[in-house]
């Protein structure tokens, strides 16, 4: 059981948001909303760990 | 005057007049089951094995029509072969493990259930109600036969219950009018509207689900034949209904379940030239007998106690689940098999009363997580929200293209039984290395064993399972006896696998229910007799 990373880990910080919002380009909400879904679903399943992904819904609930 | 609720399929107690009837002061039974559906007539098979005399109330004369509960599963079909009458519902069952699941029109994904070899019974069948029914009461039948103290009485209608402190009164009506009756013990088996539990005022609360769901079996008489499956739709545009189920019966019927929401015009939707403009849609032009249908809405309530005083409720009458994951029928005959052992070694003497109310406790236990579990599938099955709705749609589309999400996709999960983990009954849990689907409080797992089968060695009495370990053939635990079943795991692997794990040997302690309530790598009688007092509800 690990405990969820809340210091900067992703390289290129810039380039990474700006694929982000790339995905989302030209989508309507309907579109946006089940592609948040799946990804959401994918980097959970990537997790795994169910601490981590515990510590990650409480941080973004806490926000 | 009687009136009948529903047709019958079977007329198998048929009104006799009984001599109670001409008596002038209540007669009193030692125990009084209310309801002759599958939970009322198994709990008269578990007491009358044990030579406790029982009489069932029913107001009606049978077996209600229609196919109603059609998946049992295998924990049921072990309670019911521990009452005899489990191997010809396994015979006239449809045994299925493959099942498909669509989206829209695209099938997402298809799953085998691959199940474990080495049980005596499968994970589930499928079978009609009525069929699951007439083989319990042809074994009650059977049971009479040889002296066993059951009796049925038909056409017996409680009409007011009185609950003193030390046994019940009821006031029964039957087509020659009323009559009234008394018992040490009332079991209320009489379903999910349970009238008794009305009369008598106890609460039942819960979740009521805001969707109905149209069943339809028909009985095909063309070419077109779909195999043993079970196929989930969610969101088919070729049928009319947000979800749909097709699920293969014995004798040719198909049950067709079609998700159709809550404001329906449920008697436009229950005639048949709808219900065929629904099922051609659906499949297309084919030939078909309508056998059966209903329009079914459902909730998932419990009492909050199983226990008040001389009563118990049990089955539906107790707690109600969402048809999804087939755990109501299933877990009332856990109850049955809970309640069975505990009542008779109270009206034996050899327990006290308390060890009753550990029967709510643990079915209580049981009830929750099967609500849980089938609100669970309802949740997926019908999204309550927009973004339930687009997680669901987000697990679907992703299990089509990906492993992962499959596990996700909830259509029904398998019913399994309940471990009654840290429940007061439960003793040491003493074997280093042991297998944990084998702790205390686990139900048995089967086992092949010198050509038989490990659960019909057990159950009905406390056992002492001993593997590759010494102890003697009987231990008296202050006057209940507990009797030995010596094995080896050479030659047993699955055996082995499945209690051993780690350990070199090991002793098991048994309940009644082939319930796990204590073990330990070696003999110690007085660590045995300690845990029967535990399990007995003695300290």
């Amino acid at each position: 059981m690990g405990t969820l990373n809340t210091e900067p880990n992703i390289a290129n910080p810039d380039d990474f948001y700006a694929r982000l919002l790339a995905a989302h380009e030209g989508k309507s909400k309907a579109e946006s909303d089940a592609l948040n879904a799946r990804l959401v679903l994918i980097l959970s399943n990537h997790i795994g760990d169910r601490q981590v992904l515990g510590e990650a819904l409480v941080l973004a609930l806490e926000t | 005057m009687i009136q009948d609720r529903y047709t019958l399929a079977y007329k198998v107690y048929p009104y006799e007049k009984s001599d109670d009837q001409d008596k002038p002061g209540a007669v009193r039974h030692p125990v009084v089951i209310v309801g002759g559906g599958p939970i009322g007539v198994a709990t008269a098979l578990d007491l009358g094995q044990q030579g406790i005399p029982v009489l069932v109330l029913d107001d009606h004369e049978g077996i209600g029509m229609g196919s109603r509960a059609i998946c049992f599963a295998k924990r049921c079909l072990e309670v019911a072969d521990r009452y005899g009458c489990g191997e010809p519902m396994l015979q006239k069952g449809v045994v299925w493990n493959v099942g498909k699941v669509f989206h829209k029109d695209d099938k997402v994904f298809e799953f085998n259930l691959l199940p474990e070899q080495g049980h005596k019974y499968p994970a589930f069948i499928n079978l009609q109600q009525p069929y699951f029914e007439k083989f319990m009461m042809d074994r009650l039948r059977a049971m009479q036969a040889e002296g066993a103290p059951i009796e049925i009485r038909g056409k017996n209608r409680v009409d007011a219950v009185a609950v003193l402190d030390d046994h019940v009164v009821l006031d029964v009506m039957t087509p020659d009018g009323p009559y009234r009756i008394a018992a040490d013990w009332l079991v209320a088996c009489d379903g999910a509207s349970s009238p008794l539990r009305n009369m008598l005022g106890y609460d039942f609360t819960g979740k009521i689900f805001q969707d109905s769901f149209l069943i339809a079996d028909i009985r095909m008489k063309g070419d077109l034949k779909f195999p043993a499956e079970r196929w989930f739709w969610f969101e088919p545009s070729h049928g009319q209904g947000a979800s749909t189920l097709l699920h293969k019966q014995p004798d040719d019927v198909w049950r067709i379940d079609f998700q159709i929401g809550w404001d329906v015009n449920r008697k436009e939707e229950m005639k048949e030239e709808n219900i065929r403009r629904r099922i051609d849609a659906f499949l297309g032009k084919a030939d078909y007998e309508m056998v059966w249908s209903s329009i079914y809405t459902f909730q998932c309530k419990r009492m909050d106690s199983f226990r008040h005083g001389r009563v118990f409720f049990a089955g539906d009458a107790a707690h109600q689940v969402s048809p999804f994951g087939a755990r109501g029928a299933n877990s009332g005959m856990q109850d049955v098999d809970n309640l069975g052992w505990k009542l008779g070694l109270v009206i034996r003497g050899k327990a006290p009363e308390r060890l009753l109310d550990t029967y709510s406790e643990e079915r209580v236990f049981g009830a929750d997580e099967n609500i849980l579990n089938s609100t669970r599938s309802t949740d997926f099955i019908t999204p309550k929200s927009e973004i339930s709705k687009i997680f669901r749609d987000a697990v679907l589309a992703l299990a089509g293209k990906t492993k992962f999400a499959r596990p996700l996709v909830n259509s029904g999960r398998l019913s399994v039984p309940c471990v009654y983990d840290g429940l007061s009954l439960n003793g040491p849990d003493a074997l280093a290395g042991g297998p944990a689907r084998a702790r205390v409080g686990a139900p048995m797992v089967d086992a092949p064993i010198d050509g038989g089968w490990l659960l019909e060695k057990l159950g009905g009495k406390f056992q002492l399972m001993t593997i590759d370990a010494d102890a003697p053939g009987t231990i008296d635990a202050d006057g209940i006896e507990v009797t030995r079943l010596a094995l080896s795991a050479k030659g047993n692997p699955e055996l082995a696998e499945r209690y051993l794990g780690e350990a070199r040997s090991a002793v098991y302690l048994m309940r009644p229910d082939q319930h796990i309530a204590a073990r330990w790598d070696a003999f110690d009688a007085d660590a045995v007799r300690r845990a029967v007092n535990i399990a007995t509800g003695r300290v």
